[in-house]
């Protein structure tokens, strides 16, 4: 029968073809809705107290991680992070981190045994993690100059990413709408 | 042998203790522990309507730390938030479609347990009702097949043996 000869074929094909490219996706991987999009804005108390706006930093590159203290991969990536926060000292660079789903006493405890002065936002009621979409730890979004997403990481960050990240970021040019007074706006004192 | 029947009991007495265990889950490093949740209040569980339309809207979603399950049936952290901050949404007056577009709009279109049906998605919705009915054809087309081969083979068998006879 020669209608069995190509019919049967020419259905499977597709479907195989569906399912070898199901193969090549990484189902961890969930593409973010956000890069190339304004960062949502937030204004959050810190561990320390004080409050910190996205809007503050306009004109900064934000690295804005999400950690927990129960999350190994984050031990991974902190190193990285506290080299960064020696490197970049004196630029247009600010860390951020996010607490998730883990109480501040913990969060304060890991950042005193790890190290690091930037500010831990407290998430209240996780409002920051669902604006960004987060859905494990670490996650971390790199904010440009401009106020825009630059790239979501799911996993830990590695030395060479946040190198070419942050130097990309902050050899771009300032936006056009900013004046002087808005860069220098600095973040409420006690963020740490 | 009392030293032999002592270490059999106590291998066996082992073997029962190890299948009788509780089956433990993998050792999820990267899951938070359930956090106390974000209960409704109790002038919300007052009112069904607003309950069920976040039920319905939970029950759509993806719950983000667990994935398998959606926002109404998971109990992690991060679902319970999801369901505070969609019955937020509605208390402020927004529709059921607004409150799930905010949540495509952070999470893409993960987020839902059911993919929309269009442009690409179309291949989720059709392609079993496809295979059924290729399958189906496959099937009525070899079942005719077989009918036609026992035909022809009774009728030759007709014809053998009525030319025996003759």
């Amino acid at each position: 029968m020669n209608w069995k000869k190509t019919l049967i074929p020419a259905a499977a094909l597709p479907i195989v073809a569906l399912l070898g490219y199901g193969l090549t996706v990484n189902p961890n991987i969930i593409e973010s809705t956000l890069p190339g999009r304004p960062a949502f804005e937030f204004s959050a108390t810190t561990l320390d107290g004080g409050t910190v706006s996205l809007s503050d930093l306009k004109g900064k590159v934000v690295v804005l991680n999400f950690y927990a203290s129960w999350c190994v991969a984050c031990i991974d990536e902190h190193r990285v992070f506290l080299d960064a926060e020696r490197y970049y000292a004196g630029r247009d660079y600010k860390m951020l981190g996010v607490i998730y789903q883990d109480p501040p006493a913990n969060a304060r405890r890991w950042m005193q045994r790890m190290g690091g002065n930037w500010p831990s936002l407290i998430d209240k009621n996780s409002r920051i993690a669902i604006d960004y979409g987060v859905y494990g730890v670490p996650e971390t979004y790199f904010i440009g100059k401009d106020g825009l997403v630059a790239h979501k990481q799911i996993g830990p960050v590695t030395a060479r990413l946040m190198v070419s990240m942050v130097d990309s970021l902050l050899a771009a040019p300032m936006p056009d709408d900013m004046t002087s007074a808005d860069v220098s706006a600095e973040p409420t004192p006690g963020q740490g | 042998m009392p030293s032999l029947n002592r270490t059999r009991h106590f291998a066996f007495l082992l073997l029962l203790l190890v299948l009788a265990a509780p089956s433990r889950p993998g050792f999820a490093l990267q899951e938070p522990q359930p956090q106390a949740g974000t209960e409704p209040a109790q002038e919300d569980l007052e009112d069904p309507v607003l309950e069920a339309q976040v039920r319905e809207i939970a029950s759509k979603l993806r719950c983000p730390t667990c994935r398998a399950l959606s926002v109404q049936d998971s109990q992690a952290g991060m679902a319970n938030e999801m369901r505070e901050l969609i019955r937020e949404q509605l208390r402020a007056g927004k529709t059921p479609e607004e409150v799930t577009a905010y949540f495509v709009d952070r999470y893409g279109e993960w987020i839902l347990l059911k993919p929309t049906a269009e442009g690409f998605n179309w291949t989720v919705w059709l392609l079993p009702v496809l295979m059924l009915g290729g399958g189906l054809f496959f099937v009525f087309m070899t079942a005719r097949r077989w009918v036609e081969q026992g035909q022809a083979r009774a009728a030759a068998l007709a014809n053998d043996g009525e030319e025996s006879e003759l």
